[in-house]
């Protein structure tokens, strides 16, 4: 996107990019210190007030069973950042070992990740999450290696590449010449500045996981019952709709602004970081 | 010729993978397949040992392994342990839905994308603007959430469509349009950045020179440049309408193959999970070598390259 950029977009002060950065810091507090935040214990029950909408006492209103949904969009904070970040954490680190390993290893190891990375990329979308999660079964952490598996392949095929490039470096050469030890020389050099674009291609799919993740558990394959899940929860709300709007507006709003703020961030940190041109906005 | 053949043996490769993985999948998942299937606590020891033996799965790992892919060839994917029923009949009975699902949502995309991005690419820096966070939003708002708010307002509130199921135009309305939000969103940025940059080129200057007008010089010439960079999206709009279709016929409680997916997985129905699963692998492999083919002959530049992904959109 690059055409037109106004001027306001450029430089200066930019008050969508603020609310973005801000929204996040809120998520990550509500995920490290919940009871900070949340009005009430996620599962204490108000059995005076189930399925009620919001008031001065339950913000986002109640549901079935008289929890405080505000509360429980709190501390579902928690989960959408661990399944969705550890996934891409998963996905980063695999995929930058198995991709130097591809680039710098015995060409028929080369083949077989590679061959591998094929079959891993046949299965579209969340496919290939929904096949691990059936053979592990549901659970925070299933989820978790389930999505880390379906974004590991673009990691993979990037860290091989940049591998390559890096292998083909001077300073490389250098340290070959110098008569250093190949471990040392991939220890040192290939792995360190094969990383940084491969966090570059994260803060893409961050945002990706953060919704595969949510669409797991309102499948109910993601953390089991009680917990306060955002996909769960919209989920549960789900056979309410009839009567309680809240139920199915405030957990979808939770994910809804968590991944437009990673997103926004992402971006802004490709240009500060890249010098690149943002894409999206 | 040598690129389209060393295309089609990778498809055939990945293809067999997948069905292997599927195979693996299977056998590695922890529990005893016939004591799922008969979903009793304690089923008579000499029922299990003959269903075991009718499903073959008393023969060693390779002698399984070589008759499910038999079987994969001739098209049988088993049988449903909870269904009672072939999978591949199963499978039959739900493609339709789910096919009329992606297609429409995949249609509906196109028509709104086209215009938005012809309308805003290069010019009307305002509304540009507007329609970029549109897209951002549209991008980040997860499938389920949507359904739930249309289910909410649009059945339950105004009762214009139906509340679950509902055959028909009207019981796909509301589906279509919650698959196609978040593909317009990146078709649309992908059609504008594609419009700008062929807005940009000689080709441009010289249909002006001629005399054309604006609206001509965007559709006739930039829009059909920036459809190329749109045909390399394929394999993750693909993938997008599969994964798609399991979330939306979950939360519409619609028919299809997504929603017996869903179901399946939570069941461990696994006959029925690897065949969805291997076929969706099967016709996206399919697919893909099409488009890679068509590729090649809409830009005959790029023959015996594999087609690149623009940067910035997740898989």
């Amino acid at each position: 996107m690059t055409a037109e950029p106004t001027a306001r977009a450029r430089s200066g002060f930019r008050p969508a990019l603020w609310l973005a950065y801000l929204v996040l810091a809120l998520v990550v507090l509500a995920a490290v210190w919940p009871s900070l935040v949340a009005t009430h214990p996620p599962d204490a029950i108000d059995l005076g007030a189930p399925v009620a909408g919001p008031s001065p006492a339950h913000l986002f209103g109640t549901d079935v069973l008289g929890r405080d949904t505000f509360s429980r969009v709190v501390h579902g904070a928690r989960w959408s950042l661990v399944i969705g970040l550890g996934a891409t954490s998963l996905a980063l680190v695999v995929g930058a070992l198995l991709g130097v390993l591809s680039a710098s290893g015995p060409r028929l190891l080369d083949e077989a990740i590679g061959r591998a990375t094929d079959i891993l990329l046949a299965f579209p979308g969340l496919l290939l999450a929904l096949l691990v999660v059936a053979v592990l079964g549901p659970g925070a952490l299933n989820a978790t290696i389930a999505i880390g598996c379906s974004t590991v392949p673009g990691f993979v095929r990037l860290a091989r590449g940049q591998a390559l490039v890096v292998r083909e470096s001077g300073y490389v050469r250098a340290a070959v010449v110098l008569g250093h030890s190949p471990a040392r020389i991939h220890a040192r050099h290939v792995l360190p500045n094969a990383v940084p674009p491969l966090l570059v291609f994260a803060t893409v799919t961050a945002g990706t996981a953060i919704i595969s993740g949510s669409a797991l558990s309102f499948l109910g394959l993601g953390p089991k019952a009680p917990t306060p899940e955002w996909g769960a929860m919209l989920a549960d709300g789900r056979d309410f709709l009839d009567t309680a709007w809240a139920l199915a507006v405030f957990p979808g709003l939770a994910v809804t602004a968590t991944v437009v703020a990673v997103n926004v961030v992402g971006a802004d940190l490709r240009r500060r970081f890249e010098g690149s041109p943002a894409d999206g906005n | 010729m040598r690129g389209v053949a060393r295309r089609v043996a990778l498809t055939l490769f990945v293809v067999w993978g997948a069905a292997t993985a599927a195979f693996l999948a299977l056998h590695l998942m922890p529990g005893d397949p016939v004591l799922t299937m008969l979903g009793d606590a304690l089923p008579p020891a000499d029922r299990v040992a003959r269903i075991r033996a009718e499903l073959g799965l008393d023969q060693p790992l390779a002698e399984q392994y070589l008759a499910y892919l038999g079987r994969l060839v001739r098209g049988d994917l088993g049988r449903s342990y909870q269904l009672e029923a072939p999978v591949a009949s199963v499978l039959g009975e739900q493609v339709g839905a789910t096919a009329a699902l992606a297609l429409s949502g995949f249609g509906l995309a196109l028509v709104v994308s086209v215009p938005l991005a012809l309308a805003t690419a290069g010019r009307r820096p305002a509304l540009r603007r507007f329609v970029t966070t549109l897209e951002l939003v549209a991008i980040s708002t997860p499938s389920f959430w949507i359904g739930v708010l249309l289910l909410s307002l649009l059945s339950f509130r105004l009762r214009w469509f139906p509340v679950a199921g509902g055959d028909g135009v009207p019981g796909l309305v509301l589906p279509a349009v919650t698959l196609a939000i978040g593909l317009t969103g990146v078709f649309s940025q992908v059609l504008r950045d594609g419009v700008e940059r062929a807005l940009r080129e000689p080709f441009v200057l010289s249909a002006r020179a001629r005399g054309s007008s604006e609206a001509a010089v965007r559709r006739a010439h930039a829009l059909r440049h920036a459809a190329i960079p749109l045909l390399t999206l394929s394999g993750w709009t693909i993938g997008t309408l599969l994964s798609g279709a399991v979330v939306v016929e979950t939360v519409f409680t619609r028919q299809g193959l997504g929603r017996v997916l869903a179901t399946a997985i939570a069941a461990r129905d696994m006959p029925v999970v690897t065949g969805i699963v291997v076929l969706a692998a099967a016709v996206f492999a399919v697919l893909n070598l099409v488009v890679d083919l068509l590729y090649q002959v809409a830009d005959p530049r790029l023959a015996g390259r594999a087609s690149p992904r623009p940067e910035g959109v997740p898989r």
